[in-house]
This record gives structure tokens, sequence and C-alpha cells, in this order.
């Protein structure tokens, strides 16, 4: 299977909030509530970092779960947040991705 | 001889809702009576509007474009404002517009409702779908959908507390504090807030439900709920980053719960 290399869309609105990462779409309001794995992999959407790399380096060293769950899990949150342009997903690294306001 | 500025006054009417003032200038008296009447409560005698607006208005025999829908967008630094049955444009750094309009009270309703959001968002403000009363000296905002009750909380309200909308609230920002402030933007009550405004103290989202209770909200939950609320009219990216911003900072300053409540009037013993 190709590898994923994802970045976070500049037509969002984040924020971090009582442990919780909130995402709108800025694009179609649309509004995503991260849990913790799901906002590691958004805080590691670097464009240049490999979804499976991610996944094995970040999400099962910090939740001890297995890799093939874990990715399978991972492409799950990957394709969701790309259907809403949240996530930029693509098969090279995004090296002009950039990194919307987080705080 | 130079024209005096009283002759300017005579055909302008300014409406100021939340403290910020919009002048209107229109030759048409019988419009500048009707926009008078409307905004009753809310006509200023202020000589220094922080907006100001030239109105046209077109013949009622001319065509209006049979698609209506409302388009907001910024173009080379101005709003611009589009529906069937008006065109405005606004520029936020000069704070003068341009309407032209059918004399009807609805496209001017529109205008300045979309123009005092756009303000807002400026200010780290925001229009709201909710009910809004003050009393005891603090303001209380009930937010909802359509149905959930925010006519009916109004409704209920003690005779003490003082009406500021049953539809759309106006929250303004000021340093670190919120405040609710009247509108005359009518709801089912079709009655005009009060021109008044007051620290907000919490925001209510309404349910009707078999008791009256206060729950408590996720934080997260608060600020999704508010976003469904807030007025926004312009589909544009850098306007929802900016009320997305404005909507977390009010989350972390106004207590924001959830209201369940039977619709009597024992539903204030628990609220102020």
């Amino acid at each position: 299977m190709a590898e994923k290399y994802i970045a976070r869309s500049t037509e969002i609105a984040a924020r971090m909030l009582g442990g919780e990462m909130m995402i709108m779409s800025a694009q179609d309001s649309t509004f995503f509530t991260l849990n913790e794995v799901a906002t590691v992999i958004w805080q590691a959407a670097d464009g240049c970092t490999p979804l499976s790399e991610i996944v094995r380096g970040k999400i099962c060293q910090e939740f001890e779960v297995d890799a093939e769950q874990a990715q399978r899990g991972a492409e799950r949150f990957v394709d969701e947040l790309s259907q809403h342009g949240i996530l930029l997903v693509s098969e090279r690294p995004l090296i002009d991705s950039s990194d919307p306001e987080i705080s | 001889m130079s024209v005096m500025p009283t002759a300017v006054a005579a055909e302008s009417v300014s409406v100021e809702i939340g403290g910020i003032g919009l002048a209107l200038h229109v030759q048409d008296s019988s419009f500048r009576r009707m926009v008078e009447n409307r905004y009753s409560g809310f006509v200023a005698s202020s000589q220094a509007p922080q907006c100001e607006f030239d109105i046209e208005l077109y013949d009622a025999g001319e065509p209006v474009p049979a698609d209506d829908q409302l388009e907001v967008k910024l173009e080379a630094g101005e709003w611009l404002l589009r529906r069937g049955d008006f065109r405005a444009r606004w520029n936020p750094r000069t704070m003068r517009g341009h309407i032209r309009q059918s004399c009807n009270p609805y496209a001017i309703d529109s205008v300045l409702r979309i123009v005092h959001s756009l303000i807002l968002a400026q200010r780290g403000g925001f229009l709201v779908h909710a009910a809004s009363v003050i009393r005891g000296g603090k303001a209380f905002i009930f937010s909802g959908v359509s149905g959930a009750g925010k006519t009916t909380i109004s409704r209920l309200a003690p005779a003490d507390a003082a009406f500021l909308s049953d539809e759309v609230s106006y929250v303004r920002r000021d340093g670190n504090q919120y405040f609710a402030c009247g509108t005359p933007f009518a709801g089912e009550l079709a009655r005009a807030g009060e021109n008044q405004c007051a620290p907000l103290s919490d925001l209510f989202f309404l349910e009707k439900g078999p008791r009256n209770s206060i729950e408590p909200i996720a934080p997260t939950d608060a600020i999704q709920r508010l976003m469904r609320n807030i007025l926004f009219f312009a589909n544009d990216p850098e306007l929802v980053k900016l009320v997305f911003q404005f909507a977390c900072e009010f989350a972390s300053v106004v207590p924001m719960h959830r209201l369940v409540f039977v619709p009597d009037e024992r539903v204030w013993d628990i609220i102020c």
C-alpha cells in the first residue's frame, strides 16, 4: 500500500481545550473534537512524516496498541478529516504545509 | 453659502445598538419615519455615529431579482451584501457604506444585523440566536434553535427583568468582560428589546424537559453549540476562524450550562 503523508490545512481553526482538541473547518463549518489518539496524529501531521511512522513512533509507543489495528484506525481518521478538507493527504511529502494557529 | 450641518442631520436617522451608532442618510422622509418607528427605542441623538450609510431607494416598480439568496463576501477590502431586495457595500476601515434597497423594512433590518455582526467580529463579540434578559444588574442569555424555548423563557421572566431580545442577542466584549445588550430584532414576541446593556453572568443552552435543572456541559460541547447559534452571514474562512477564536475566549470567561426546564415561571427561581 502506498505511503501517506498528512498535513494540517490552513483553512481550519483549532484549539486545545480541557485536554481535547477542537477543530473547525473554515470552509464548511464542520466541527470535530479529537480524542487523545487523534490529537497525537493531528499534531504530528507535519506533511513530511509518513503516517505509518506516526503510528509506529507515536501511537503504538504512547498508547500500547497493536500496530496493524492502530494503522487501520489512523487511516480511517485521516480519510474522514481529509473529506472535509481538514487534513491534506498525499503519497509524497507535502513540503509546503504550514501550521494553523494552535493554542 | 455653505451647507449647514443641520441640513445633513435632517436627512439622517441614527440607530444605536450595543453602543454602536449607525447613521442612515436617506432623502425619503417616509422611509426615515419608518426607521424611526421600527427602531424607536434605539434611535440615537448621538452626533458621532461610528458607522455611516447612504441609502438609495429604488422604485417599487423596479423588478426584483428572482434569486433572493443572501450573499455576503469580502472583496477588495469592502464587504458586499446582496439579496433580492438590497445591495449594499461597507468598508470596515472607513466605516462607511452604501445601501440600495427597496422601500421595505426587512432589507434595512437585514443590513443592520449583518453589519453589526461584522463590526462585532472585529471586536470579539457576536450576535447569537438567543433570548436575553437583565435581572439584578446581570445579563443572562438563553440560546437554542427554533422551538428550544427562547420565546417561552422570555415570556416567563419576572416582572423586574428587563427584556433584551427573544431572538437575536447582542454580545459585546469590553476588555476581559462581556456584556449583553438589547436589540430591536424581534422574534415571535414581535417586541423589540429594551435598549440596555449589562455584564453577562451566564449563558444557558435551552432544553425543554420534565423538571427544572441546571446541568453542566463539557467546554467543547458548549463551544460547538455556541458556534451553531452564532449568526454567520459571510462565507468567509478568515471570519470563521476569528469567530471560533472569540467563541473559545468567551467560553473561558462566561459560564455556560444546559438549562432543562418545564415551561412555568418557577424556572426563574434556579436562574437567579
